[in-house]
């Protein structure tokens, strides 16, 4: 996920370093760090606003260390999904107990299935639908998607991928 | 000015075009010192030699009146084994089963000492390694521009002009028969089997059309790739194929809602194989229509590499084929 946190540091030499130093540590991917060295706060400190991304699924721990180190933690912002990919299933979709496609998406923990859209003809003719997926990250999405082809293999569906410059 | 004495094995829409376009081009290529004599044509059925070098127009004329090219009854095969030339041009249909007579022309020719240039897809889909190996070892040139893209330069693209780069992936649309139904689907929001239907019509699907939509064709090419390209020693066996004909028009319109089209996608690179429909979205170079082939190359040095071109036709077959004699004969 990609968080992004405003933290306070005290106004003395190597406080940055120090504040960024468990951000690495948490093996948290270092996006862009803003320094407002011009506004100070009533409280003397300088405001910093930090984004990174990580693989970890609760930053908590993080909070916690940075507040033990002295380091105000303002505001913290977590957006946990920043892949979107689009994939078209056919054949006989609901039928196949569309429901457990769904599900053996959204009980992975890093993909969901957030958009459906579903054409069926006639009874007896392929339905189509189009699947809309937020994954944490490009893995986790392609994870996602090759979880698809194994369902869609083993429920006789045809599924389409986008092609690997769209994913890449 | 070179003499170069060739046959042409196979006389449908391809070797007829190749006829064509060497009468056409005579003076282009005795501009650059060549004079290619046809010393034999054969079909199915008959041939017609001359070592003089025989009359292309005049076995157009009767293979378009009488459906056969001379009077002669030796076959193709024969003719490459006993008649004196240097340069074969196979044009007999494709077979992915056994390589079909395009196999024992190819490996008799190269064992006679002659080069090859072909568009039969069967014999390199099959036996690539064993076929370039004989030719390197005969000293022989083998070409095959014409197999992968039809018109559409690709692998000399790569072995001239991209010289030097590693190329990491291919992706891209290899079948401008499936890109016409596909297409069509999409514009007219009509089933695959009326699609189907007006291709035939047109003469742009064959009757038996399993060959071009199951992806089977597509794979081919692909394989010819994955050995050419990436060295490996793939057959059509190993490629993961999936091909149109389950594509819905609604799947296609749902697509469209979504912002893309969908292809039929041939993707090759070191560690797969794989022929399946794809999204790929509007606008992208990929995202051709009609009946036109295209190829995206990743290359290390150069990067992304695009060719768009027309995969399949008779004299725009033979332009890949006049463009493999050529740069056999140039150095
Ligand atoms: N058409 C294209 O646009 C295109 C593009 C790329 C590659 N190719 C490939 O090029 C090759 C030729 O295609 P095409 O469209 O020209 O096919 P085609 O129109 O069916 O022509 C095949 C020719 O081969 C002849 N033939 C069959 N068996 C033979 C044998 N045992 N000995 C000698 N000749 C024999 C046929 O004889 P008859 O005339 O007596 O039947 C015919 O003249 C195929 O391998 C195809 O896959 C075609």
């Amino acid at each position: 996920m990609r968080v992004s946190m405003d933290i306070e540091l005290q106004d003395a030499p190597g406080q940055l370093v120090h504040a960024l130093k468990p951000i690495s540590e948490f093996k948290g991917n270092l996006v862009s760090v803003v320094h407002h060295h011009e506004k100070r706060t009533p409280r003397g400190t300088i405001p910093v606003q930090v984004v990174f991304e990580t693989e970890s699924l609760s930053i908590s721990p993080l909070i916690k260390k940075l507040e033990e180190l002295g380091v105000g933690v303002i505001r913290v912002n977590e957006e946990k999904y920043l892949e979107r990919g689009t994939v078209v299933l056919i054949g006989h979709i609901v039928h196949t107990d569309l429901e457990d496609t769904i599900d053996t998406i959204d009980k992975t923990g890093y993909a969901e299935v957030v958009e459906l859209h579903l054409s069926m003809p006639s009874i007896n003719k392929s339905s189509s639908a189009s699947f809309k997926l937020d994954a944490v990250g490009k893995k986790e999405l392609r994870d996602a998607i090759s979880l698809l082809r194994s369902i869609a293999n083993k429920k006789d569906l045809v599924l389409i991928e986008p092609i690997e410059s769209e994913i890449l | 000015m070179k003499r170069i004495k060739a046959s042409i094995i196979g006389f449908g829409s391809v070797g007829q075009g190749v006829a064509r376009v060497l009468l056409r081009k005579k003076e282009e290529l005795s501009s650059m010192g060549l004079d290619i004599a046809v010393v034999a044509v054969a079909d199915s059925k008959t041939a017609v030699i001359d070592q003089q070098g025989v009359d292309l127009a005049m076995v157009l004329e009767r293979k378009a009146s009488e459906g056969i090219v001379g009077d002669e009854h030796i076959t193709g095969h024969d003719i490459i084994r006993d008649i004196e030339h240097d340069l074969v041009i196979e044009t007999t249909p494709t077979n992915i089963d056994t390589g079909g007579v395009g196999l024992q022309n190819m490996l008799t020719a190269f064992n006679k000492k002659r080069h090859v240039v072909t568009s039969n897809k069967g014999p390199l889909a099959l036996k690539y390694r064993e076929l370039a190996a004989l030719a390197e070892r005969s000293g022989c040139a083998f070409r095959f521009e014409a197999t992968v893209g039809g018109a559409m330069p690709l692998i000399n693209l790569i072995k001239d002009t991209l010289a030097g780069n590693d190329v990491i992936s291919i992706e891209g649309i290899f079948n401008g028969t499936c890109n016409y139904i596909l297409t069509r689907m999409m514009e007219e929001h009509a089933t695959y089997e009326l699609m189907l239907a007006e291709a035939q019509e047109l003469g742009i699907a064959e009757k038996d059309p399993i060959y071009d939509v199951e992806g089977i064709d597509a794979a081919c090419k692909l394989v010819i790739l994955a050995n050419a390209i990436f060295g490996m020693d793939a057959t059509y066996k190993d490629v993961h194929v999936t091909g149109i004909s389950r594509i819905t028009p609604e799947a296609l319109m749902l697509a469209e809602t979504d912002g893309y089209v969908i292809k039929l996608i041939g993707e090759v690179s070191k560690n797969r194989i794989q022929v399946a429909p794809r999204l790929v979205p509007i606008g992208h170079p990929l995202a051709v229509g009609g009946t036109l082939n295209v190829a995206s190359l990743q290359t290390d040095l150069a990067g992304p590499v695009i060719v768009v071109g027309r995969g399949a036709g008779s004299i725009e077959t033979a332009s890949a084929i006049l463009s493999d004699i050529v740069s056999v004969y140039k150095d």
